[in-house]
């Protein structure tokens, strides 16, 4: 479905941040990236949204496929169009509209009323507390709720593929869970195929289909959501599991070697 | 204790604001004890009308503001070159008014198209001063420009409509005041009713929260960018139209432009009933001051005294009465 074939992002024509990353978002399926912090996963993200160029960012090599077609030339409001959808890091809500405004702005590139109408009524029926809110502010509403209604939004457009930007961020655990419940549901029930970024391995690996781990730029490791929680390495780094307990021997040293590798 | 301070220093701006309040009261009484009630009415009338047409030239500010976050520091000049373009057209090629004004808006039109897309655009993305840096060159240029282009020697739009004031009971009406005030209250309710009430003034003002998100949500955030450019040029007209006929065609045309800060301050830099409400109480305060303060200190006070008031609204209020508090929780 979407197709990133070895990309390159700079920014400010000298700091590259992504030195040839190649993704796989297979169609109907949920996709994660794990990675660190300041691993590249949001650059990824909004390279394939086309809003790197706001922030003086750019695909300097490589192609990013929608479907078969490059949308990597593309402006950010033209692959909206083509069903592309990004949910930002820190949810990014309209704060001084309202919540049925925020709806309003999302289905911008939907040109029936009565078919926003209708997606208005399909968010708030998966989200019935912003269903509540609707008249209120959306800059108001707790940071659960600031992100049910970021990823609302982005269903307005009546997208193909949603890519979400850790919407686990710094939410409670219940608030947490509620979520990803839905992501699961939104994929099954919509058939919407979901790009997804975390940091919390455990939850996301745990809906996933497929994941991949990032680092420093690059893609250091993929595969089956399932192999992946399998996988010592990730169990340390992201699950805070470690093998033998608290015991200290040759296999732990030898992952923390490698840690520091990951995290350098 | 942060509480209670900060309810004494919400009590405190309203101290402030009520003595404002009695003081411009107290110069409408004092004036109807000494001179007599009529006059104080027929400030007070000028004064709302005037008022309205500040808010005419503020409401091009509120809309770039309200749309792309950008504060133009530029909209008394976008007035006094439409005006100046106007006027060129009259004096210079003795065209009709109506081709005149025709003239004017093409070069709005064109006029705001053309900044949005060579200066505010290759823009989008830096730090909101230096866009306010950019707006104020922009404003130095225009008036320097605006002359060197058409001619310094001031001139003036004449718009067929009388001079000589309509009487209505006690009140005599400067008709093209009253024209100015009511195109003024059309316009506004126009935007507000757009702002408020279609998608697209939704995504307008989705556009003013958000560039990057607007983008994401599929707007052309750029399109919407030139569409407030050059709706301000073309509402700055109507401004010039008005004005110029008023107080003539120059330079110091572009001083109105300087009556923006204390409307919009006044009323909320986004709102645009504050735009109708700062521009009713700047004319009132201008015309009391005017009638009853001003005899007495030698003149002078007029011109500042819608200064003192925002000061002090921006000390107490600083997004205005109707402006839109900044929603700090994240
Ligand atoms: N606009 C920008 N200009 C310059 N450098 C940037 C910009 N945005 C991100 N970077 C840099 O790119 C690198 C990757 O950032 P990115 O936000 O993609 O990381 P991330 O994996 O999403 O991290 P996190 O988990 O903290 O969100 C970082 O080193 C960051 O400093
Ligand atoms: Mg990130």
């Amino acid at each position: 479905m979407l197709r990133l074939n070895n990309i390159e992002v700079m920014y400010n024509n000298v700091i590259l941040v992504l030195k040839g990353v190649s993704i796989n978002i297979e169609e109907g399926k949920i996709t994660t990236i794990l990675g660190a912090n300041g691993a590249g996963k949001t650059t990824t993200l909004k390279a394939i949204s086309g809003v790197l160029r706001s922030e003086r960012g750019e695909v300097t090599h490589g192609t990013i496929e929608l479907a078969g077609e490059r949308i990597d030339r593309m402006m950010g409001h033209d692959i909206v169009r083509k069903g592309v959808v990004q949910v930002f890091e820190g949810r990014r809500v309209f704060a001084n509209l309202t919540c049925a405004e925020n709806l309003i702005a999302g289905a911008h590139v939907e040109p029936s009323s009565a078919a926003m109408r209708q997606r208005m009524d399909m968010v708030f029926e998966y989200f019935p507390r912003i269903a509540e809110r609707r008249h209120g502010r959306a800059g108001y509403l707790s940071g659960g709720e600031q992100q049910m209604l970021a990823i609302g939004r982005s269903l307005m457009s009546n997208p193909k593929v949603i890519l979400l930007d850790e919407p686990s961020l710094g939410l409670a655990p219940l608030i947490i869970e509620e979520i990803f419940t839905i992501i699961s549901r939104l994929n099954k029930e919509q058939g919407v195929t979901i790009g997804l970024v975390e940091q919390n391995a455990n939850l996301a690996l745990r809906i996933s289909d497929f994941a991949y781990v990032m680092e420093n730029g690059s893609i250091m490791m993929e595969g089956p959501a399932a192999q992946l929680l399998d996988n010592a390495d990730i169990k340390e780094f992201y699950l805070g599991i470690s093998e033998h307990g608290e015991r200290k021997n040759y296999r732990d040293v030898k992952s923390y070697r490698r840690r520091k590798r990951w995290l350098s | 204790m942060q509480p209670i301070l900060k309810f004494l220093s919400a009590k405190f701006a309203w101290i402030l604001l009520a003595a404002f309040i009695a003081f411009i009261v107290a110069e409408g009484g004092v004036g109807v004890l000494i001179k007599d009630w009529r006059f104080a009415v027929e400030l007070a009338v000028d004064g709302v009308l005037t008022g309205l047409m500040y808010s005419l030239i503020a409401v091009g500010f509120v809309l770039i503001y309200k749309s792309t976050d950008a504060i133009n520091f530029a909209q008394g000049e976008f007035v006094m070159i439409a005006a100046i373009v106007v006027a060129g057209c009259l004096d210079w090629f003795g065209l009709p008014l109506w081709l005149s004004i025709l003239v004017g808006f093409g070069f709005m039109v064109v006029f705001g198209m053309t900044l949005e897309r060579f200066v505010l655009r290759p823009m989008i993305g830096m730090n909101i001063v230096a866009i306010i840096m950019a707006t104020i060159g922009l404003a130095f240029f225009l008036r320097g420009a605006g002359p060197l282009i058409f001619g310094a020697a001031p001139s003036t739009i004449n718009l067929p409509i009388p001079d000589s004031p309509i009487v209505w009971g006690l009140l005599y009406l400067t008709p093209i005041k009253l024209l100015g005030a009511a195109v003024s209250i059309l316009f506004l309710a126009g935007f507000g009713w757009f702002f408020l009430k279609t998608r697209k003034g939704v995504a307008m003002r989705a556009v003013a929260d958000s560039h990057q998100v607007s983008m994401a949500m599929g707007i052309n955030v750029e399109r919407y960018f030139a569409v407030a450019w050059v709706t301000a040029g073309v509402v700055a007209l109507l401004g010039g139209l008005a004005w110029g006929n008023m107080i003539g065609v120059d330079t110091q045309l572009a001083l109105v432009g300087l009556k923006v800060f204390p409307v919009v301050i006044l009323g909320g830099l986004d709102s645009i009933i504050g735009v109708i409400v700062g521009g009713i109480v700047v004319g009132l305060v201008e015309a009391l001051t005017a009638g009853f303060v001003d005899p007495y200190v030698g003149g002078g006070m007029k011109d500042f005294a819608p200064y003192v008031l925002m000061v002090i609204m921006l000390m107490i209020r600083p997004y205005g009465i109707f402006g839109r508090r900044l929603i700090e929780r994240i």
